[in-house]
């Protein structure tokens, strides 16, 4: 009965995502003709699915760290970090598993950092993960010394720019990890859990739930994400970019995860459709580089879509269609 | 070549260049201030270490202050400047506005200030001179070089703008239409902004290729900057076609990588963006504390094009010990 309830709610982000990748293809009929080139499928569409991965899994982390009424500033500076860090190591000779565990490991550590400072000391989520959003991207220019690292290592390029089965490998890595990461919190009681903190933490707590312990994991969790991002994007361009790297990524995560239906008042979540929403602002932003617009309109285009998207969402938006309207729809899509 | 006529080269290049350290003898031991905007990006790493070596050369101390994006860092640096005595002020500012009052100060304890990279709004008096690049004709020579190399042949062209509303990225998008202006064989086909960065420069240029028949009909990629150049070579490739060959690449900077890129025939031109704005700085300095010469208030610095006809090994080699 609630899986049915919860499908429903699924439509608006479907619906949006249909309604832009419709418009790119009025605007540019040739969107979604993909060929097959060099052993991947090649083509506007698959753009979206390889460009969209690293806000997507951004947007996995963060979403979880959301559904706790929290939110993570310091993704898009983490990203920085990692990617510097496994740029730094190939460089230096290290062989690219050890370079990405590292980058991985540190991106760990950043995620426990945060989730240390809201869950033990109690710093409000927004101040805390502010901390590594501005101090971070001065780390990774620590670690660069300020150039780009450029590097030519194939096994770490694979991860950015590889395929398989035709696919591109930051879109798999995207999925997988959306699988994984929605088995565990679905399949077992985290969820559940990540749920009850984001509503009340006080009554989660009384009621027994280690919300320290989950607060841990879930600032991890999106650390995790973030490294992976960050070695995704650096493997894509082949070079640590330490000013660039993530620039502004947190907001584009932020907005995919309010995008799929997640209040940023904590509680109800969705992953699958957060990485929904990543796909419906890189659709919007691929539309807008085949479309030919001038590019003083990129912004402009962007933010009139996300309005409409947005309101769409809205209870209220959808009263005229509904019998039984707003009341049983309010908690849930904001 | 006979030995005499080695002597007398080596003769007259020793007599050049005794001739310069006579002029500059004069900066030898003074102490030059330094605001520097920071370190966002590689050019501003390789103009501080270009600045470093230059004034070492000429026997220059020179105190070095990092003002970390911060205008008012940048003003706290020079009063310290100020009242420690130093013989000249060196300033990159970070932005336009606001830079009056600390000047006049400058100008009241008599210290003259010379402005690198970038102007301010302030009355000319207030400073010694501006040495600075024409970015319009950065433009303009990158436009001339596809002018003179496509010659009749139709051109389509895609721009890789940068950041939007950004100075640099108006005035180097103005000087290559005026360089193709008059040849309605070159046009532009398609223009977008890849932000100045690599990762924005390959997926706009993906997104170029996708519109434009799978890149068949993109003739050169015109960047305004060379880490988006680098993008937008990787988003080539990636395509099936062969950046330099293809589809041609032009950008302006000269950083280490896109010479790289020139070693493997993938970039065919850039125009450089010098680091060195403290060389001709220290020489209009030199000249004016010798006779009281002026220098002209706006110093332009060369916008030289390189191609791969240029070394690219060796420019790739000394460049990256630069710190880009």
């Amino acid at each position: 009965m609630r899986r049915l309830r919860l499908e429903r709610l699924a439509n608006p982000q479907l619906l949006a995502l249909v309604g832009v990748l419709a418009i790119n293809w009025l605007l540019f009929p040739s969107f979604f003709n993909v060929t097959w080139q060099d052993g991947r499928f090649f083509g506007s569409f698959i753009d979206v699915l390889n460009r969209g991965a690293p806000v997507a899994i951004l947007a996995i982390g963060m979403t979880g760290v959301i559904a706790t009424k929290g939110v993570d500033l310091s993704v898009g500076a983490i990203m920085a970090v990692c990617g510097a860090v496994a740029a730094t190591m190939v460089v230096a000779g290290y062989p690219a598993p050890i370079a990405v565990i590292a980058a991985l490991a540190v991106g760990l550590a950043c995620g426990l950092w945060n989730g240390f400072l809201v869950a033990v000391l109690d710093i409000q989520p927004i101040v805390a993960t502010l901390v590594l959003m501005v101090a971070g991207r001065g780390i990774a220019q620590l670690i660069t010394e300020g150039s780009i690292v450029t590097f030519n290592d194939p096994s770490l390029i694979f991860v950015g720019t590889g395929s398989f089965l035709g696919f591109p490998m930051a879109a798999v890595i995207a999925v997988v990890l959306m699988v994984l990461v929605t088995l565990l919190v679905r399949r077992t009681a985290i969820g559940l859990f990540i749920q009850a903190i984001g509503v009340n933490r006080a009554a989660a707590s009384l009621a027994g739930i280690h919300s320290r312990m989950l607060l841990m994991l879930v600032y991890a969790l999106s650390g995790l994400c973030a490294a992976i991002a960050g070695v995704v994007v650096a493997a894509d361009i082949r070079g640590a970019d330490a000013n660039n790297a993530g620039l502004w990524l947190e907001l584009d995560a932020i907005l995919a995860v309010v995008i799929g239906g997640t209040s940023l008042l904590g509680g109800r979540f969705s992953i699958p459709m957060a990485v929904l929403g990543a796909l419906i602002i890189q659709a919007m932003n691929t539309g807008i580089l085949v479309s030919g617009f001038p590019p003083e309109f990129n912004l402009v285009v962007k933010a009139g879509m996300i309005i409409l998207i947005l309101l769409l969402q809205s209870p209220y938006a959808a009263l005229p269609f509904k019998r039984r309207p707003a009341a049983s729809n309010k908690s849930a899509s904001s | 070549m006979t030995i005499i006529t080695k002597l007398a080269i080596a003769a007259s290049l020793a007599t050049a260049l005794t001739s310069v350290s006579i002029a500059q003898d004069n900066l030898k031991g003074l102490v030059v201030g330094f605001s520097q905007i920071g370190s966002e990006s590689g050019w501003r790493a390789a103009e501080t270490s270009v600045t470093k070596a230059q004034a070492e050369e000429r026997g220059i101390d020179l105190k070095f202050a990092d003002a970390q994006q911060k205008q008012e860092n940048q003003i706290k640096a020079i009063r310290g400047f100020i009242a420690q005595g130093v013989d000249a002020i060196m300033v990159a500012p970070v932005v336009a506005t606001g830079w009056e009052d600390v000047l006049t100060e400058a100008k009241e304890a008599e210290i003259p200030v010379i402005l690198l990279d970038r102007g301010v709004d302030a009355p000319e008096d207030l400073y010694l001179t501006s040495v600075a690049s024409d970015q319009v004709k950065e433009g303009r020579v990158a436009g001339q070089w596809l002018v003179d190399t496509v010659g009749d042949a139709d051109c389509k062209v895609v721009e890789l703008q940068g950041t939007v509303g950004s100075t640099p990225a108006i005035n180097r998008k103005q000087g290559f239409e005026e360089a193709i202006a008059g040849h309605d064989n070159i046009t532009i086909a398609r223009s977008q902004t890849g932000d100045f960065t690599r990762s924005k420069g390959k997926e706009v240029m993906e997104g170029f290729i996708k519109a434009e028949n799978g890149g068949k009909d993109i003739c050169a990629v015109y960047a305004h900057n060379d880490d988006m150049a680098v993008g937008a070579i990787q988003a080539i490739k990636d395509a099936g076609l062969k950046p330099g060959t293809d589809i041609k690449v032009v950008s302006i900077d000269a950083v280490p990588d896109i010479f790289a890129a020139m070693v493997n025939g993938e970039a065919n031109a850039t125009v450089e963006l010098t680091p060195n704005m403290a060389g001709p700085a220290f020489d209009a300095l030199s000249a004016y504390l010798a006779d009281g010469t002026e220098p002209a208030k706006f110093i332009i610095t060369e916008s030289k094009l390189y191609t791969p006809a240029d070394n690219p090994q060796g420019e790739y080699d000394t460049r990256k010990g630069l710190g880009y």
